[in-house]
């Protein structure tokens, strides 16, 4: 990102950016930067906090006025507000989707289909809702309804498990990893609409740990992983679960 | 939460390692524009946005293309395909401008704040290294930019 603002400037367009990792805007020296102590994936700081956000944005946008450059990192004094945490409306979060759902029969990819489509529907209503208040739903990357994916995704993993490791890869990686977003996506969108404030930890927990999805997830990262198709393996390594969940 | 000393070991590994190959810039251009409450201001994003619908970013991580996001489209219309999973995405299901500020920055307009919100907006995938791979595309959006009559940028990581 400092780097298109460099060249942005260069050609005459003046730029500020927002900068999430303090070091690399000290290395690289963008023009302007506002160096904020927020999270990865949340410059603005904080989701439905439109206070803060504009605080943090007007902060930004009065670096352009700054006279000392060229080069101006400053630092955003506030650190993001936290969701309200209720024990009780967390738990609720968790229980229903968690021990209400179908454990899945992990030797067969039609037990797991079906506890899949259970948890899709068992999420539903919270999804329409995240969807009304977001004004918008992000799934639909890979241009199928999430039933759809599901289904998509048991079949890959079935491919998955019975083909050859060192064989070439009998599916599209791509195509899994835009399904594997819209599966992880819904989910997600399902949870922010649920009562009660829980951090990005949480859903994080909640989706790998305690749904049919999560493990599903796991379980096409593990397939791919260990495949020599380098764009198998890489799209495994990288893009289907997060490094805060392999490395734990 | 991303002061590095509040990071996982191999996070903070991998940021500090991210930083230590980050090139130099050749240069510090500074470029200056009239007073804010004057500017019209873009949004640049590199977390991989468009709008629901549009081509998704493509899953290989030297992807330098961008997508064209027009300025009256609502927040709740954007998806996000950028290549990495390794940052949180939880903030931007519940509400996109904690990543996206489009509806912030109007407001910041109808404040007298800043003078008007550009036609349209832009977002690169960020995950190319070195980041110098974007010049092209970035003196590409320049031009653009200009057209717009755009004099002031917002730079938004993820």
């Amino acid at each position: 990102m400092s780097a298109v603002g460099h060249y942005l400037e260069d050609e005459g367009i003046p730029t500020v950016g927002i900068s999430l990792v303090r070091e690399h805007s000290e290395k690289i020296r963008p023009p302007r930067a506002l160096w904020v102590p927020f999270m990865l994936g949340r410059p603005l700081g904080a989701p439905d906090a439109p206070d803060f956000q504009r605080r943090v944005l007007r902060a930004a946008l009065e670096l352009l006025e700054a006279g000392d450059g060229p080069v101006v990192l400053r630092d955003f004094p506030e650190d993001a507000p936290q969701a309200v945490d209720d024990p009780e409306d967390v738990e609720g979060m968790a229980c229903p989707l968690a021990s209400n759902a179908p454990a899945p029969d992990p030797s067969t990819t039609d037990g797991l289909r079906a506890a899949l489509h259970a948890e899709i529907a068992q999420l539903a209503p919270w999804h329409d809702l995240a969807v009304r208040r977001r004004g918008g739903t992000a799934v639909g990357l890979s241009g199928l309804p999430i039933g759809q994916v599901a289904d998509t995704l048991c079949t890959m993993l079935e491919r998955l498990e019975a083909a050859d490791p060192e064989g070439p890869s009998p599916i599209v990686p791509g195509e899994m990893k835009l399904a594997c977003d819209d599966l992880r996506t819904y989910h997600e969108e399902a949870a922010s609409a649920q009562p009660g404030g829980r951090d990005s930890a949480e859903v994080l927990a909640w989706l790998y740990d305690r749904t049919v999805a999560g493990r599903l997830l796991l379980r096409l990262r593990a397939q791919a992983v260990r495949s020599t198709d380098k764009a198998l393996r890489g799209a495994g390594t990288l893009m289907l679960v997060p490094r805060a969940v392999v490395n734990r | 939460m991303a002061r590095l000393a509040d990071l996982p070991d191999w996070e903070r590994d991998h940021l500090l390692q991210l930083a230590e190959r980050a090139p130099r810039m050749p240069s510090e251009p500074w470029a200056t524009g009239p007073a804010l409450s004057e500017r019209r201001v873009a949004i640049v994003s590199t977390a991989g946005l468009h709008r629901h619908g549009d081509r998704p970013f493509a899953a290989g991580a030297g992807a330098t293309d961008y997508r064209v996001i027009p300025g009256d489209t609502p927040a709740g219309a954007l998806s996000m395909s950028h290549v990495s999973v390794n940052f949180d995405r939880t903030g931007f299901r519940s509400d996109p401008n904690v990543v996206f500020p489009i509806d912030r920055l109007r407001e910041l307009q109808a404040e007298g704040v800043v003078g008007s919100v550009a036609d349209h907006h832009y977002s690169f995938m960020g995950a190319p290294f070195p980041p110098t791979g974007f010049e092209p595309k970035a003196r590409e959006l320049a031009d653009l930019l200009r057209r717009d009559r755009v004099d002031a940028v917002v730079l938004l990581p993820v």
